[in-house]
C-alpha cells in the first residue's frame, strides 16, 4: 500500500513534493509508530545501560566467584558476595509456578473457551480478569496469613508419599515458610495472567479450524489437539513468559513469604530460600555503597535471564513459522 | 460404501426460533443432489444436520428423522461424533490444517480413528495419502512437497487438499457447502470435474449458489426457499435437475431458476 502514492502519475489528492512520502496522515502516523519503536529500544538500552554501570564496583569489589558463592556480604572488607542462592531461589520458585500455572491456567482457558455454556464462560472470563489485577501484595498476605497454615497438611504429604523423590524429602519437619510454599502463591498469581492471556489466543482460533475438525469425527479434545493447541502456541508461550516473567521478578509475596536464608537447599519444602527481588527489596534500605552496586549487580542478573528466556521463547515460535497459520 | 439418505418432516430449531420447517427427502446412493435456493433459506443448514455439524451452535436441535440406509442418525444412543466420522464435509471456505503439512492434513481423520483397528504403519499412510490425493485429483501438483504446509497452496488446491482429507477416511456420504464459492472459474472447473469422479464411489449433496453448476454437476436438485419474511426456510420442490430447470412444477421454482427473482 505504501508505494501507491509513487506509482502514480499525479494523483490529484496528493499535492506536488508530498508523492514520496505519503499523505500528511500517514507520515505524522508512520512517525509516531517508529518513534514509539525506537523508544522501547532506548529504554532497554538504557535500563542495561545502568544496571551494567553501577554493578562495575561490586564486582570489581567482590572477592569471591560471583557466580558460585552463596553468602551476601557486600559491605565487608573484603567483600564476599555471590548469586547461587538468589538464582537457585528465582529459578526454583518461577519453575513451580510455571508447572503448576501453565496446564492450569490452559485448563481454564479451554473450559472458557469451548466447554462452559455462555453465561458461565463470560462470568468466569470476567472473575479471571478481575483476578489478573489484583495487586500481588494481596497474594502475599492472603499466602502468607491462609495459604501457608493450610498448606503444611499437602507439603507433609509430599513428603510422606513422594519423599523418596529427593526435592519433596524434608529432613525438619518443618513445612512453612518455604520455596515450595512461595511457588504455590506464585503460581495462583500468575494463573489467571496465564489464562486470561491463552483464552484470548484461543477465542482467536478461526471457527473453520474448529468445525474442520469437529466434521472429521474429531471429539472435543481431540479438535483441542488438532485444531486449537498447534494454532495457538505461539500465544500460549507468550502467555507462559508473561507469567514467567511475572513469577521471576515477584518481590513482596515472595519477600513475605521466604524466610531469607542464603542457601541452596534443594528440599524445597523446607523453609529457606531467596529470591533476586525479594533480595533487593529487604537489602536495599540497608545496604553501603557496595552494597546497593552488589544488589544492581544481582538485578542484572535477573535482567539478563528474563532477555534469554524470552529469546528463547521467541526462538522456539519461530522454528515452526511456516506452519503458523499466518500464511 | 455410499448409502442412501431418507429424511423426514425435519425441522430445524436455534433455541426458539425455528429455522427450517417440515423438509422429507430422499438421496440415493452414488448420486450428486444439489440444493438450490436464495441466501438465508436455510439450505446450508439442512445440509448440516445431515452429519449433525450444526449442534456445533450452541442450542440447535432438531425434530424429525435422518436415516442413512435405514438408520436414524438422531436416535438417542448415537454420538454424533461417530455420524460425522462416516459422513464427511467440505466447507465454504478451504480450511486445511494450517499447523499441518499437506502430508498430515490428509491422514487427520484417520489418526483419529482407533476403533476400527485401522493400521497405522508409515508405508499404508502413504498409500492412503497417495490414493486420497489422486482421488482429489491433486497428487501430480503436491508430491513433490507433501511435508509443506498446506496453508501454502492456491485456494483451488486448498480446497481440493480438504476433498482428500474428507474421502481419506472413506466415508459413506460427502457433503459439501458451496465448496467453491471462494474459488476462481480454473479452480471450480477442477473441483466439478472432481465430484464427477467422486460420484462413482459417493453418495454426494451439494449447497451452492451457482445455478449453472448445480445444473452441470448434479442429477437430482431441489429448491429452497422462505415461506415468507420471517417465517422458516422450506423445500419447495425436488426433482431431476434437467426438470428442475426447464419444467419445475412449482412457480416460485421456475421464477428462481430463470432468473426472475433470487
Amino acid at each position: 500500500m505504501s508505494n501507491t502514492a509513487t506509482e502514480n502519475e499525479h494523483d490529484p489528492l496528493i499535492p506536488h513534493g508530498h508523492q514520496q512520502t505519503g499523505r500528511v496522515g500517514d507520515r505524522i502516523f508512520r512517525g509516531f509508530a517508529s518513534g514509539a519503536g525506537i523508544f522501547v529500544l532506548v529504554i532497554m538500552g538504557a535500563i542495561g545501560a545502568f544496571l551494567i554501570w553501577k554493578s562495575i564496583p561490586s564486582l570489581q569489589a567482590d572477592s569471591t566467584n560471583f557466580f558460585t558463592t552463596t553468602e551476601w556480604f557486600p559491605d565487608d572488607n573484603p567483600a564476599v558476595f555471590g548469586i547461587a542462592a538468589l538464582l537457585f531461589g528465582t529459578v526454583i520458585s518461577a519453575t513451580i509456578a510455571m508447572v503448576l500455572a501453565v496446564p492450569v491456567g490452559i485448563g481454564i482457558a479451554l473450559f472458557i473457551a469451548f466447554y462452559a455454556p455462555r453465561p458461565v464462560a463470560s462470568t468466569l472470563a470476567f472473575i479471571t480478569d478481575l483476578l489478573a489485577a489484583v495487586p500481588s501484595i494481596i497474594f502475599g498476605l492472603w499466602g502468607l496469613a491462609v495459604l501457608m497454615p493450610n498448606m503444611q497438611g499437602t507439603a507433609q504429604w509430599l513428603n510422606d508419599y513422594l519423599g523418596w523423590i529427593p526435592i519433596f524429602d524434608n529432613t525438619l519437619g518443618i513445612y512453612s515458610k518455604s520455596l515450595f510454599i512461595a511457588g504455590v502463591v506464585l503460581a495462583i498469581m500468575v494463573l489467571p495472567t496465564v489464562s486470561a492471556v491463552t483464552r484470548e489466543v484461543f477465542i482467536q482460533v478461526p471457527s473453520e479450524h474448529v468445525e474442520g475438525a469437529l466434521a472429521l469425527g474429531a471429539t472435543r479434545w481431540e479438535m483441542v489437539r488438532m485444531a486449537v493447541f498447534p494454532f495457538s502456541l505461539p500465544g500460549m508461550i507468550s502467555a507462559a513468559m508473561l507469567g514467567l516473567g511475572r513469577a521471576l521478578g515477584e518481590t513482596i509475596a515472595v519477600a513475605l513469604i521466604l524466610s531469607a536464608a542464603f542457601t541452596i537447599n534443594w528440599h524445597i519444602t523446607e523453609p529457606g530460600g531467596n529470591s533476586f527481588a525479594a533480595n533487593i527489596a529487604l537489602k536495599w534500605n540497608e545496604a553501603g555503597p557496595i552494597g546497593l552496586s552488589a544488589l544492581i549487580a544481582s538485578g542484572l542478573v535477573l535482567f539478563l535471564i528474563t532477555l534469554v528466556v524470552n529469546m528463547l521463547a521467541r526462538w522456539i515460535v519461530s522454528r515452526r513459522k511456516d506452519f503458523s497459520g499466518a500464511n | 460404501m455410499a448409502k442412501r439418505i431418507d429424511v423426514s418432516d425435519l425441522d430445524i430449531y436455534y433455541s426458539k426460533f425455528l429455522a427450517v420447517e417440515g423438509v422429507t427427502f430422499s438421496v440415493e446412493p452414488r448420486t450428486v443432489t444439489a440444493f438450490i435456493g436464495p441466501s438465508g433459506c436455510g439450505k446450508s443448514t439442512v445440509l448440516r444436520t445431515l452429519n449433525r455439524m450444526h449442534e456445533v451452535i450452541p442450542g440447535a436441535y432438531v425434530n424429525g428423522k435422518v436415516l442413512l440406509d435405514g438408520e436414524n442418525i438422531y436416535d438417542s444412543d448415537v454420538d454424533p461424533v461417530n455420524v460425522r466420522r462416516t459422513i464427511g464435509m467440505v466447507f465454504q471456505r478451504p480450511n486445511p490444517f494450517p499447523t499441518m503439512s499437506i502430508y498430515d492434513n490428509v491422514i487427520a481423520g484417520i489418526k483419529l480413528e482407533r476403533t476400527k483397528g485401522v493400521k497405522r504403519d508409515r508405508a499404508s499412510m502413504d498409500a492412503v495419502v497417495e490414493k486420497s490425493l489422486r482421488g482429489a485429483n491433486l497428487w501430480e501438483e503436491v508430491k513433490d512437497r507433501l511435508s509443506r504446509p498446506g496453508s501454502g497452496l492456491s485456494g483451488g488446491q486448498q480446497q481440493r487438499l480438504c476433498i482428500a482429507r474428507a474421502i481419506a477416511v472413506e466415508p459413506q456420504v460427502l457433503l459439501m457447502d458451496e465448496p467453491c464459492s471462494a474459488l476462481d472459474p480454473i479452480s471450480t472447473l477442477a473441483i466439478e470435474d472432481l465430484i464427477e469422479d467422486l460420484k462413482e464411489r459417493y453418495t454426494i449433496v451439494i449447497v451452492t449458489h451457482n445455478m449453472q453448476q448445480a445444473a452441470r454437476v448434479s442429477s437430482t436438485t431441489a429448491f429452497f426457499n422462505l415461506a415468507g419474511i420471517g417465517q422458516p426456510g422450506r423445500m419447495v420442490e425436488m426433482g431431476p435437475t434437467a426438470k428442475i430447470f426447464s419444467t419445475p412444477t412449482e412457480k416460485a421454482t421456475e421464477d428462481y431458476v430463470s432468473g426472475r427473482f433470487g
